[in-house]
């Protein structure tokens, strides 16, 4: 019994190992920054997460609320986040796809590069 | 049953003109618009006209061939043409419907050329607006014209349902043609959804012959007829009835059609007299194979329309207003005919008579009416007439021919009628024949009496409306009315006098129609021989109209309604002995009936009638009100009923 | 190890699927000419993009329509393709035809710049309402031309969503359909707050019923380990499983469904969303929309779940009456025409999941003829709402329209037709399209539910009548609307509207054959 439940989960540890090894990664990284990363601080530095927005509340003016151009980017991220997931699963095909796939894949590439160039023409790139 | 129906050719290959005519004439009117002020009421009758032209020529064609071939059927297009579903648009052209045709078009011409006069000025007398508002009459007129020929001529219950929501439309555009009128608006929602219970009987009979038969083109239906159990057959008896009550003014849905009289009286005169009410009485007598199979269903019928005789009497004698009285007139002579076509095959060519002589001298009454209130200031109130015979002869007489033939004077028009289907009602067996036998005479004796009322107190007695003034501040200036006017109604009451004697000389309108509705049965030996039934019948009459003389004609009318009590003592003061016995006999017992069938006319129907309208309206502004606004709500009523859906899911399997 | 992680067991024999290019040509060229369209607005300069953006809609809808029509002369049962994702079978190239012209008539309304000086279409619609640059923005003249590609994305999504043949693709499509609507909603050129909440209504509810619909689609999975509707069919036909997964599975997947379609207690979104969106984009929902989501429920049902039928038929049917019974009743009181057209709507929605349960050729056949009526009826409807405007631009309520036969009788005769159409009037398609469901409906036994559809359709034939006497009778207000005389485009989309209704009416034999050509293909 207990031979047989090891055949079914055997597949599943080399991703028990990945996630082991992510983890690791990640704490090792967190834990070794402040020790020996070099110590400059500056305004920037000391804002919350350190990636532009202003908690709230904010000046009267602004309304509270964030700037618009935050969220165009952060969709146009997963937008381009989302392509590259579709093209690892072709990567990991293209020899059984042959020709076939490769042609559909650059239509998908070109096809989001329909949006990409209406992004940038219509100024959805440029931070101001 | 098989009938033999040859393709149309010749002059009846044309008869698509008919229709046409008034169709085009309707079209063109409403598009013009305005452009049509100085023309319209001339293109409007000439349709007509042309189509009475045409509906003559094909009538002497068919005139001129042998019974067998009378009945034909024009193929116009397949309408719906699919395999399982085969409807065609076509003709039928056969004695019954021709002589629809004739009517609804001869009938329908007077009324035209009449309206040109009655509708120059119009009620405001905003006389700038008139033309323009005229020319938008005949345009509904026209549509109506139409649409009513094709109710009748149509050769399937599909092309007869279209007509059928034709006509109610233009009934509909024309009872609200005064719409400033709160009472012509609220007239015309009555009678339209009045009307829509009817077609939903309709509606549910048509689709249970599709059903079975899968067709519902006359000629498969009624060949097929057998292959309907006997539940289907009385379901669709009776629904087709409820059909023909909604359309026709019977009970229990008769209280639309006195409303209507709101509307202008041409419209009255054409639709809600001579034609579209008579639409019941055609369907039955044309579904006649049907109703031959289910005698169940043809006692439903013959209940009907003599109840509803009864009630159109009683009431006519309690309203003053002129249009009403013969409204409920109108109501009692179509319960007379849905009495006579729910007698089956010794009674559906004595309804169709009835129903022509009918739409001649009621036709003529109506103008009449028109005619008199058209010089008396539009006042439609009759205490506030009278005498008028000196002051408007032609009406006068016309108007008087009218009376005689529709109470049954002998050898006028409704003498021949009226007496053939009491006649035949009293010619069943058994307990039938002293009820509804019984019930028609009594109802030719109160319809003497009520229209006698109305003669005289409309063109006899004192002129009592000299001290008056009418509710504009004018005075009374009766007046005879123009010739556009007088003319239609001259012919309609040489018709009243003549068209009941050449229709029954030597059976001639029975044996005419014998291809379409079958022989006129002889009826069986009822309780009584016809000869005394005929004299009984002209005896009540009599009867009747002195009754009537004798409360109204012998002493001055109060132009106020007399309250409960002053009424009889005043009666006993002039003339106490014989008044006394009327008033013991005939009044008292008479007042009380009606009173509480005006009551239960007003309260009751009307009741239910505008009480689920206004049930509809109430729930709609109840339910508008979970109409928040609030995505929130929205979301959570999705959720609601998701939630039902996947309870009823999942519970539905335990 | 590397090696492991790429081929997890079983996948391996992975095969490039066949794609019938020709077969979903129209599709495809729709869809590209949106990508072109896409293209247009970023390189072309502003005045340039409306007439280049109108030539390509025509260009596409040609050349889809000629696809469309030697598809129809080829083929005659249809086929699968893209390894069975699509069903282009007789229904989908029915619905196909009917959503192209339909938005070909749509398309027309939303390039028409002269009804509505500069479109019916906000020229920045970013801004936020009330703001001083907003009122700048309203003297001008220019609109967004995004919604050509816009309307074109959605449109290819309605086509892929009457062709899906499986619940993933489905989905997809219901997005792509979805998400442009949810944007054109807010595009209005006057009235800006109420259009810019009708778009947010409408993506809040919508993303809510998607939610339902991939929750369902899950459950779905689980019970037929597949998403395919021909193997969800099989699965029910004949396996011991449980069945509450299935049952569960169809009603939320239901849900989402009937959301699109506007059905019964699902509707709330409609009034709203109507009367917010710019009418030509109202008009694009209220015919298209329809189409697609009938179309896809009739596949769902006809093709998954018919063998179980027995077991979810009575919970439609009390949708179709909940549904019918919303739509005339709420009608009655309303006092907006877009509003009263949406209720309509609603009634409709009723009469055609009528068709929809009777799960036999007729009932197919039927409301794909229905759909078809019902689109281009609605769509002239609207094209003559866009007409009746003031200073304020349209004005929709029922007041202003008192007495307009007497200014314009045209326009006042046509909409008293499309109205009548609307209520089953004979002689014009709606009679036809009625008839030929109830008829589908009563043959499967469904009698009860046909006399309470015949009460609906007498009680909402109450509501079109009173604004023909409306119409025709009442004194026009002093202050009242002026009828604006269009231009080509919305005559054009009017005329094939009235044309297509009256026609439908008086020769419905031939759509009637079209419709009943085939059955589906799965």
């Amino acid at each position: 019994m207990a031979w047989k439940e090891g055949i079914v989960l055997q597949p599943y540890l080399p991703l028990l190992l990945m996630f082991v090894l992510a983890a690791g990664f990640a704490v090792f990284s967190v834990t070794a920054a402040p020790y020996i990363g070099p110590r400059r601080y500056n305004r920037a530095k000391l804002d919350a997460y350190e990636c532009g927005i202003e908690p709230s509340p904010q000046p009267v003016v602004g309304g509270g609320r964030m700037p618009v151009a935050y969220y165009l980017t952060a969709m146009l991220f997963i937008l381009f986040d989302i392509e590259m997931v579709f093209l690892y699963p072709f990567a990991v095909k293209a020899d059984d796809l042959g020709l076939f796939g490769l042609v559909e894949i650059v239509l998908f590439i070109v096809s989001v590069g329909f949006a990409y160039a209406y992004v940038w023409r219509r100024g959805g790139l440029d931070w101001n | 049953m098989t009938e033999h129906v040859a393709q149309a050719t010749g002059i009846a290959s044309w008869a698509w003109l008919l229709i046409a005519f008034p169709a085009l004439g309707a079209t063109i009117l409403l598009l013009a618009g305005k452009k049509a002020r100085g023309w319209g009421h001339l293109l409007g009758s000439a349709t007509v006209i042309a189509s009475f032209a045409v509906g003559l020529a094909t009538f002497l064609d068919a005139v001129g061939r042998s019974p067998e071939e009378r009945v034909r059927e024009l193929h116009l297009f397949s309408w719906i043409p699919v395999q399982a579903l085969q409807v065609d648009f076509g003709l039928r052209l056969d004695p019954l419907s021709l002589v629809f045709v004739l009517l609804i078009t001869g009938v329908g011409s007077l009324i035209h050329i009449y309206s040109i006069g009655y509708m120059a000025h119009d009620q405001e007398h905003r006389v700038g607006k008139a033309n323009e508002e005229r020319s938008r009459f005949f345009a509904y007129l026209n549509l109506f014209v139409s649409a009513m020929l094709i109710l009748v001529l149509g050769n399937g219950f599909v092309t007869l349902y279209f007509g059928w929501e034709g006509v109610g439309l233009a009934s509909y555009l024309l009872i609200a043609f005064y719409q400033h009128r709160p009472a012509a608006a609220t007239a015309a929602k009555k009678a339209f959804l009045m009307n829509r219970v009817g077609d939903l009987g309709l509606a549910i009979a048509i689709f249970i012959m599709f059903n079975r038969l899968g067709t519902t083109q006359y000629t498969e239906v009624f060949s097929r007829a057998g292959e309907f159990t006997q539940p289907e057959l009385l379901a669709i008896a009776l629904l087709l009835l409820l059909g023909a009550c909604g359309k026709s003014g019977q009970f229990p849905l008769q209280a639309w059609l006195p409303d209507a009289m709101e509307g202008p009286t041409p419209v009255s005169a054409l639709i809600h007299a001579a034609t579209m009410v008579t639409a019941g009485v055609y369907l039955i007598a044309r579904s006649n194979p049907i109703y031959n199979l289910t005698p169940d269903g043809r006692l439903g019928v013959v209940i009907i329309g003599t109840i509803t005789l009864l009630i159109g009497c009683i009431v006519g004698c309690a309203y003053d207003d002129f249009k009403k009285v013969l409204a409920y007139s109108t109501v009692s002579q179509i319960g007379y005919m849905i009495l006579a076509v729910g007698l089956g095959p010794i009674g559906y060519a004595l309804g169709i008579m009835h129903l022509l002589t009918h739409g001649f001298f009621k036709a003529g009454l109506f103008l009449g009416a028109g005619s008199v209130m058209h010089g008396m200031n539009d006042e439609g109130n009759i205490r506030k007439m009278g005498g008028l015979r000196k002051h408007m002869p032609i009406t006068f007489v016309t108007w008087t021919l009218g009376y005689l033939a529709l109470i049954g004077f002998p050898f006028l028009s409704g003498y021949y009628s009226k007496d053939a289907i009491i006649e035949a009602a009293f010619s069943q067996e058994g307990w039938r024949a002293w009820v509804f036998g019984g019930a028609a005479l009594l109802g030719a004796g109160l319809t003497a009496f009520y229209m006698t009322r109305l003669f005289l107190l409309v063109f006899m007695g004192e002129e009592r409306w000299k001290k008056l003034k009418s509710a504009d501040g004018r005075d009374y200036h009766p007046h005879e009315s123009p010739l556009t006017m007088t003319v239609p109604m001259i012919i309609l009451a040489i018709g009243s006098v003549a068209v009941g004697f050449l229709l029954s000389k030597g059976n001639t309108l029975a044996t005419w129609l014998e291809p379409a509705l079958g022989e006129l049965q002889e009826g069986g030996h009822g309780p009584i021989p016809h000869e005394i039934v005929g004299w009984l019948v002209l005896a009540l009459s009599a009867l009747g109209a002195l009754t009537a003389y004798l409360i109204h004609g012998r002493k001055s009318v109060a132009v106020e309604r007399p309250l409960k009590v002053a009424f009889p003592i005043r009666a006993a003061r002039n003339d106490l002995y014989a008044n006394a016995i009327n008033e013991a006999i005939f009044a008292r017992p008479g007042t009380w009936l009606t009173r509480a069938l005006v009551f239960v006319d007003n309260k009751g129907v009307d009741g239910v009638v505008l009480g689920s309208a206004a049930l509809l309206q109430g729930s709609s502004s109840r339910l508008r009100r979970m109409q928040t606004g609030f995505v929130r709500s929205y979301a959570l009523s999705m959720l609601v009923g998701s939630v039902i859906v996947m309870a009823a899911l999942i519970l539905v399997r335990f | 190890m590397i090696s492991f992680l790429a081929q997890p067991g079983g996948l391996d024999a992975l095969q490039a699927p066949e794609i019938d290019y020709w077969a979903m040509a129209p599709l495809l060229i729709v869809l590209g000419a949106a990508c072109v369209g896409v293209l247009v607005e970023a390189f072309l300069a502003k005045p340039q993009r409306w007439p280049v953006q109108v030539i390509l809609t025509v260009l596409t809808f040609a050349f889809a329509g000629l696809t469309l029509g030697l598809r129809l002369t080829k083929d005659p049962k249809g086929l699968t393709t893209v390894a069975g994702a699509l069903s282009i079978d007789r229904p989908a190239l029915f619905l196909w035809g009917t959503l192209l012209a339909l938005g070909f008539g749509a398309m027309l309304m939303i390039a028409d710049r002269s009804v509505e000086p500069g479109g019916s279409f906000v020229a920045s619609a970013a801004i936020r309402p009330g703001t001083i640059q907003d009122r700048a923005q309203a003297g001008q003249h220019g609109m967004q031309t995004e919604v050509f590609p816009l309307a074109l994305f959605a449109l290819a999504g309605m086509m892929t969503f009457v062709a899906a043949n499986d619940l993933l693709t489905m989905f997809i499509a219901l997005e792509v359909m979805s998400l442009p609507l949810y944007l054109m909603c807010g595009l209005a050129r006057r009235r800006r707050l109420i259009s810019q909440e009708a778009a947010l209504k409408y993506f809040l509810l919508g993303a809510f019923a998607s939610a339902f619909f991939l929750y369902g689609l899950a459950l779905l999975y689980g019970y037929a380990q597949s998403v395919k509707l021909a193997d969800i069919a099989e699965a029910t036909g004949g396996t011991d499983r449980s069945d509450t997964l299935l049952y569960a599975g169809f009603g939320l997947l239901l849900v989402g469904l009937l959301f699109k379609a506007s059905v019964g207690p699902f509707h709330t979104w409609t009034p709203d969303v109507y009367q917010g969106a710019p009418t030509p984009v109202t008009a694009f929902m209220g015919a298209c929309t329809k189409v697609a989501a009938f179309g896809a429920i009739l596949r769902v049902l006809q093709v998954a779940f018919k063998a179980s039928s027995w077991e979810w038929e009575y919970v439609l049917w009390a949708v179709a009456i909940v549904s019918m019974a919303i739509g005339a009743i709420l009608g009655i009181t309303q006092t907006d025409v877009k509003r009263m057209i949406a209720y309509s709507s609603i009634a409709h929605a009723g009469f055609l999941l009528l068709g929809s349960i009777a799960l036999n050729h007729d009932g197919l056949s039927s409301t794909l003829f229905y759909l078809l009526t019902y689109g281009f009826t609605t769509l002239a409807a609207f094209g003559v709402v866009s007409l009746v405007r003031n200073a304020d631009g349209e004005a929709t309520h029922l007041s202003q329209w008192a007495g307009l036969a007497k200014r314009s009788p045209l326009v006042a005769a046509v909409f008293s037709f499309l109205l009548l159409a609307l209520a089953g009037i004979p002689l014009t398609s709606g009679f036809i399209g009625k008839f030929v469901v109830f008829r589908a409906a009563l043959a499967e036994g469904m009698g009860p539910l046909v006399v309470v559809a015949l009460i609906a359709s007498a009680v909402a034939a109450f509501f079109y009548l009173r604004v023909i006497v409306l119409m025709y009778f009442s004194e026009p207000a002093a202050d009242g609307p002026a009828v604006s005389v269009p231009g080509a485009f919305t005559t054009a989309a009017i005329t094939l509207g009235v044309v297509v209704t009256l026609l439908l009416g008086v020769l419905p034999g031939f759509a009637l054959d079209w419709a009943g050509a085939a059955g589906f293909v799965f």
